[in-house]
């Protein structure tokens, strides 16, 4: 039986921030590597169809994380993560901005800040994400309709194909 | 015939409107998110309204005028008295838009629910 636990997400647009809190079955330090590792971020990055694929990464302070999302039909959207904080296995931080292929980002960005904590075996992850504008803010929003989108239709095809 | 000038002004004034019926900025406030929970449960009128909260009944008078702007709330004449409540299409729309960047992330995170299952068994 899967039983993931559900994704708690608020958005606050006075503060131009979007809460997302997640509770993991696994000890920390592996939820740790899994949010700072490229071999195992590749993995689940992407939401389903898009691939996630790391072109370069270097997980320090000041070092960055320059990766696409691809879609099915092979179109490249290219972000680039700068890290600015990391207090290992507790806490990190990265501004991240949408980039062309050369790596010139596309400003304004967003202020990603990832909180670690483990009870009981459980580690939960509570993401703070502030966007300089709210323009930014609809961007991405507009950003994860459309993909939410096609994921839903995907879900549909496997709800589908398995009558 | 209209000057550009004028062109200019009314864009800008459509803008301003555009953001003021933001339905998002519009349940940013506290006390607007206070009026949209009671008038979920029953319609209400001006004086009902404003009688629940400790501020002024023009501080109340302003907040339902924007949650009517938005749509967030309609209006109901029943003989001398307006009746306020609360628009579900609308507030629907929230929803939806919510539920659908909410998706993303649960995508993401069912993917990381199963890398961290495989990976737990490897370390084993």
């Amino acid at each position: 039986m899967k039983n993931n636990s559900p994704v708690d997400l608020t958005i606050d647009k006075t503060s131009k921030t979007v809460h997302v809190i997640k509770e993991f079955k696994a000890e920390r330090s592996l939820v740790w590597d899994a949010f700072t590792k490229q071999e195992i971020l590749d993995k689940w990055w992407a939401p389903k169809p898009y691939v996630s694929k790391t072109k370069a990464m270097d997980f320090k302070v000041g070092g960055r994380r320059f990766y696409a999302m691809v879609s099915p039909e092979g179109q490249e959207t290219w972000q680039v993560q700068q890290y600015t904080s990391i207090t290992p296995k507790t806490n990190f931080k990265y501004f991240s901005a949408f980039a062309d292929k050369d790596e010139t980002l596309q400003l304004p960005g967003s202020n990603w800040d990832l909180t670690f904590t483990e009870h009981n075996g459980i580690t939960k992850v509570s993401i703070a994400i502030t966007n300089d504008s709210l323009e930014r803010l609809e961007k991405m929003i507009e950003m994860g309709f459309k993909e939410g989108f096609t994921m839903t239709l995907n879900s549909l095809d496997d709800m589908l194909e398995s009558r | 015939m209209q000057s550009g000038g004028c062109n200019y002004l009314a864009t800008r004034y459509l803008h301003i409107m555009e953001t003021r019926r933001d339905v998002f900025w519009a349940i940013a406030d506290p006390t607007r998110r206070a009026i949209l929970l009671l008038l979920a449960s029953q319609a209400m009128t001006p004086n009902a309204l404003a009688e629940e909260f400790s501020s002024s009944r023009q501080a109340v008078s302003k907040h339902i005028q924007i949650l009517t702007e938005c749509e967030l709330v309609k209006h109901e004449q029943k003989g001398r008295e307006i009746y306020y409540h609360v628009n579900p299409k609308k507030i629907d729309e929230i929803d939806k838009w919510v539920g659908k960047f909410k998706k993303v992330f649960e995508a993401q995170f069912a993917q990381l629910d199963d890398v961290l299952r495989t990976l737990k068994k490897q370390r084993r």
